[in-house]
């Protein structure tokens, strides 16, 4: 199953948050269960429009996604999936 | 005067109470988090706070403990669909303006956001919706535009005491406009504004009130600090006036405040000019009038007078009976008991001051 890791910073918010297994074949179903795991987390990875946030990124084994609007990059069934906070928007 | 301070900074929210003749800090929330807007509803001593993640977008906090415990709330969201402009999705970017509904409202908040939504919760901060006979406004997706910010933004609610329904609402850049049906319809109220930076100065729409303010004990009357100068009406905004000094110092910024008791006596802040953004001649200035802006006054008693690159923003100057407080961009902090004829520091190390309220 794919893995989704989050960046340190976001657990200052969720302090429960660990490496997670999932079973969504998309990220934006891979999304959705980590909100059900962690109500709340989607809404600091995406905006209103369930757009990924400007200086939120994505790396799935890792390479950054190229598409942030609808969250359609493919990922294999072994796959990290890494959720990191940009350098920028601090 | 009021003995609770609330502060939204760049770093944080921060909260003084005043005890044995100072202000002491009370609390201090949100380490390295800026908060855009720190509001107190005056209705039940609830705290909020704005905030702008860098990194994970628009939060709403509450506190109902003066900011021991904080629960957060679901921020204003955008529906599916809406459009800034053609093609680009509107999402909530920064909360700029926070208001009660009034007495009769008791479940009411109002907030503005960029990209120029107002919203409005009618069970007492648990959802926000957009307020759509403003957002579908006629004037919006051509005449509307950023200032202060990249896109169209409301920093200001005035919500009428005497009628709750009938509120002002302050947009940069799009101008004033006046609801008297607790927000189902919207009109303009420009008339007398000057927009240097616009082709046509008198245009309908496209000014920029930097903040409107209604003075507390005669609502009629509205102080607007503008891109442009500093405006007065005595009719609801049927009419605006010129109020400032042709050569300043009160003419350009950010900020102004009425006080509680005079509709006539205004604080600002002025700053030196639009392409320069700094303190005028590198020193630190209040202006007063008690005149209704006929003359003004220069308040320099206790302030720097040399070397200073301070400004005030647009929600970071404040009264409340004999007292005026304001915060700087570079995080200094100056109280005056006496209507601002002389000053004190309450702080010189503090970030960024975003916002200031005044609360018990």
């Amino acid at each position: 199953m794919p893995v989704v890791k989050f960046t340190y910073a976001l657990k200052r918010f969720f302090p429960k948050l660990k490496d997670t297994s999932v079973s969504g074949k998309t990220l934006s179903a891979v999304l959705a269960e980590m909100e059900a795991s962690y109500p709340g987390v989607l809404r600091y990875i995406l905006d209103d429009q369930r757009c990924l946030r400007q200086h939120v990124n994505i790396f799935i084994d890792g390479t950054m996604i190229k598409d942030r609007a609808n969250l359609s990059d493919p990922f294999e069934e072994n796959s990290e999936i890494y959720i990191m906070q940009a350098l920028s928007g601090g | 005067m009021k003995s609770t301070l609330l502060l939204g900074t760049r770093k944080g929210m921060i909260a003084y109470s005043f005890q044995n003749n100072q202000w002491q800090v009370e609390n201090i929330s949100f380490d390295g988090i800026p908060v855009s807007i720190a509001y107190a509803d005056p209705r039940n001593g609830t705290w909020w706070a704005c905030q702008d993640h860098g990194h994970w977008g628009v939060k709403l906090q509450r506190s109902k403990d003066r900011g021991k415990t904080w629960d957060e709330v679901t921020a204003p969201a955008y529906p599916e669909g809406e459009e800034v402009k053609d093609g680009m999705k509107a999402t909530t970017r920064y909360m700029w303006s926070m208001a009660h509904g009034g007495n009769n409202y008791s479940s009411r908040l109002w907030i503005g956001t960029d990209p120029g939504g107002l919203f409005m919760s009618e069970d007492e901060g648990n959802s926000f919706q957009l307020v759509q006979s403003l957002w579908q406004h006629p004037t919006r997706k051509e005449g509307w535009f950023g200032g202060g910010r990249d896109l169209p933004g409301i920093h200001s609610i005035v919500v009428d005491p005497r009628n709750e329904n009938h509120i002002h609402i302050g947009i940069s850049c799009a101008g004033v406009f006046e609801t008297t049906d607790g927000g189902k319809n919207w009109n303009l109220r420009n008339k007398g504004l000057r927009a240097d930076f616009l082709p046509d100065p008198y245009a309908e729409i496209g000014h920029d009130p930097h903040i409107v303010v209604a003075a507390p004990n005669n609502p009629d009357v509205l102080w607007q600090q503008n891109h442009c100068g500093i405006f007065r009406t005595t009719d609801g905004g049927m009419t605006w006036e010129d109020v400032s000094q042709p050569e300043g110092p009160a003419r350009f910024g950010f900020a102004v405040t009425v006080a509680d008791d005079n509709p006539d006596q205004a604080w600002v802040a002025p700053a030196d000019s639009d392409v320069i953004r700094t303190a005028i001649r590198h020193s630190l200035v209040i202006c007063r009038t008690d005149d209704g802006g006929k003359t003004w006054k220069e308040l320099r008693n206790g302030l720097p007078q040399e070397n200073c690159f301070d400004i005030v923003y647009r929600h970071a100057l404040v009264s409340s009976g004999d007292a005026v407080v304001f915060g700087t961009t570079t995080g200094n902090l100056f109280f005056s008991r006496d209507r601002g004829d002389t000053w004190e520091v309450i702080s010189n190390y503090l970030p960024m001051i975003y916002s200031i309220q005044f609360a018990d």
